[in-house]
């Protein structure tokens, strides 16, 4: 009865290939909207902090595209994947995933890495449109990628863990105002915590996203506020803590598979 | 011969609710299987419980003779199930809907999996609108897509949960032709719905829940004997007190109801051979009759006596 050639990675491939179509078919929102707003973020605080600021040597409006660049990276990363998850639950579509032979790990790896495309696919409008503005230089780009995927994925993560804990959008949206807004915002995208005082700097180290956005920004200029070797060990560490956490909740079948 | 679904012990609480509570039962493949009960009777429970959706307290589930917990690959392969909510996504198409839906089975993408949809599309007269968005479908198309989206993998095993709710007379039949269709092809289907009629005419055994349990477990035609028969109901020409009494003497004894309002009697009788002394005798006492008709042995008395049955015995366990 069964003749039809069956390959199992095959459901991996199409649940990844089907979370890139649905953020790709509706890109206006997904992708021009983000790097809009990079864009006016950029406009405002070059315009009233260019000609006062400079970090590390560098000009300032040079100094905030990668730390934009970063952060619509970080954000639309999260957003892919909570709102995703959210939006099928409410629906109730998520059925067709969870009917099929797919794993949990499977299921953990398409979601996330359709999360890092949407990140990139941003970042990169986000660096096309905004390289107009300041002169960048490509010091270790090799960096800029490794952060960018990290960050992506990190995020992305956190986007699985809060779609799957929220039950409704007022719920992710509490998750994303306060927590993930305040994270990326007080990372150091629009300032070097060098330049923070005592107590706050160290606040800062303490917050994930800055190390991102700080080795990310190295990839550029090669000069950091810390190691990008620090960076990407406590990149790499939020990354395997979430996804343990992820899969162990994703195997539990917690709030999908009652 | 394995079974195509077996169920052995399955308990499963929701809080203080026993949702499923103990649940035996197996099923042959080929078989075309109803599962009857009222709401809340743990028939959506017990299907999520086969399709992987909900993780039963205890038991075990097997679709084929893979488990549902250790074999889920291979048991899900085997199934394919249609919800009973009209739920779809809203960024495909219909064709998008069904190459994704095979994708995720794991069926790669080429001839044989194209050919296999479009046969699915021109079975379930969705030719037409296949390149449509789904969210510019219909009520009825969408739940001919969720069918369509079930059998893209080729289940040997297809659960359809009330598929016919809210679904118009034309697309039943669709549906059923095909699903019969399926069912002759070697198919098993396990139904769940409402309009018992529907289940008597297609399934071929019926298993009725009810709290959880399963209460009845027969063949369509046995439980229609032994819970059900035919019935005698006749209208006479008067109403005259007189003749009334008559007739109740005379008709009483054929263990016979009578409806003041419609003034129509209903006996109930085995065989057709109970019939003609039963007129003569109502001949005999002088009454004319003036409407008459047979009625055959119906699913939803079945289903009515049986469910009684339990909520007497439950109230006398208590």
């Amino acid at each position: 009865m069964n003749s039809l050639s069956i390959k199992p990675s095959r459901g991996f491939i199409t649940l990844f290939y089907k979370e890139v179509l649905r953020f790709w078919k509706v890109a206006a929102q997904t992708v021009a909207a983000p790097v809009l707003t990079a864009l006016l973020y950029l406009l405002i605080f070059s315009h009233v902090l260019a000609s006062h600021v400079e970090v590390h040597g560098v000009p300032y409006t040079s100094f905030l595209v990668p730390g934009l660049v970063m952060m619509s990276v970080l954000q639309n990363a999260f957003a892919n994947t909570s709102s995703s998850l959210i939006q099928s639950k409410v629906t109730g579509n998520l059925v067709f995933v969870l009917l099929p032979p797919i794993s949990h790990s499977e299921f953990f790896s398409a979601y996330v890495l359709a999360a890092v495309a949407r990140g990139l696919v941003v970042g990169a409008g986000v660096l096309v449109v905004t390289t107009w503005f300041g002169s960048l230089s490509y010091a270790a780009p090799l960096w800029i990628l490794v952060f960018a995927m990290l960050g992506g994925a990190v995020m992305g993560t956190l986007g699985l863990i809060a779609g799957i804990w929220a039950e409704k959008y007022d719920q992710l949206a509490a998750f994303q105002n306060f927590l993930i807004l305040p994270l990326t915002f007080l990372s150091g995208v629009f300032y070097s915590i060098a330049s923070l005082p005592p107590f706050w700097q160290h606040v800062s180290r303490w917050n994930p996203v800055f190390y991102m956005i700080d080795g990310f920004r190295y990839g550029f200029f090669g000069v950091s506020d810390i190691s990008p070797w620090m960076s990407f060990l406590v990149g790499l560490g939020c990354l395997l803590i979430l996804s343990f956490i992820t899969l162990s909740t994703l195997k539990r079948g917690y709030k999908l598979r009652a | 011969m394995t079974a195509a679904i077996c169920i052995e012990q399955v308990y499963k609480r929701f809080g203080s609710v026993h949702a499923l509570n103990g649940v035996d039962l197996a099923i042959q493949p080929g078989e075309f299987f109803g599962l009857l009960g009222p709401n809340g009777a743990g028939k959506t429970t017990l299907i999520s419980a086969l399709a992987g959706l909900s993780r039963p307290d205890s038991g075990r589930l097997m679709i084929m003779g893979f488990d549902v917990e250790v074999d889920y690959r291979e048991a899900r392969r085997q199934l394919g199930v249609v919800p009973q909510e009209l739920v779809f996504d809203p960024f495909f198409s219909v064709r998008e809907t069904l190459e994704i839906q095979a994708g995720y089975y794991g069926i790669d993408p080429g001839r044989q999996r194209r050919a296999w949809i479009d046969e699915i599309l021109e079975n379930l007269d969705l030719t037409s609108k296949a390149d449509a968005n789904m969210r510019t479908l219909s009520g009825g198309m969408k739940r001919r897509v969720l069918v369509a989206q079930a059998l893209v993998h080729r289940p040997p095993v297809i659960v359809l949960d009330e598929p016919t709710a809210g679904v118009d007379v034309e697309l039943r039949q669709t549906l059923w032709q095909f699903v019969r269709r399926l069912n002759e092809d070697g198919h098993t289907i396990v139904l769940t719905t409402h309009y018992l009629e529907e289940a008597e005419s297609l399934c071929g055994r019926i298993a009725m829940l009810k709290a959880g349990q399963v209460v009845a477990l027969d063949t369509t035609r046995n439980l229609l004997s032994r819970f059900s028969s035919h019935t005698l109901r006749l209208r006479t020409a008067s109403d005259k007190p007189a003749q009334l009494g008559m007739m109740q003497e005379r008709i009483t004894q054929e263990n016979a109801t009578h409806d003041c309002t419609s003034g129509w009697w209903t006996c109930a009788f085995a065989h057709f051979d109970e019939i003609e002394p039963m007129l003569a005798r109502i001949r005999n006492a002088g009454c004319m009759i003036d409407e008459l008709e047979i009625g055959k042995p119906d699913l939803e008395d079945v289903f009515i006596r049986v469910m009684q049955e339990q909520s007497h015995e439950q109230v006398r366990a208590a």
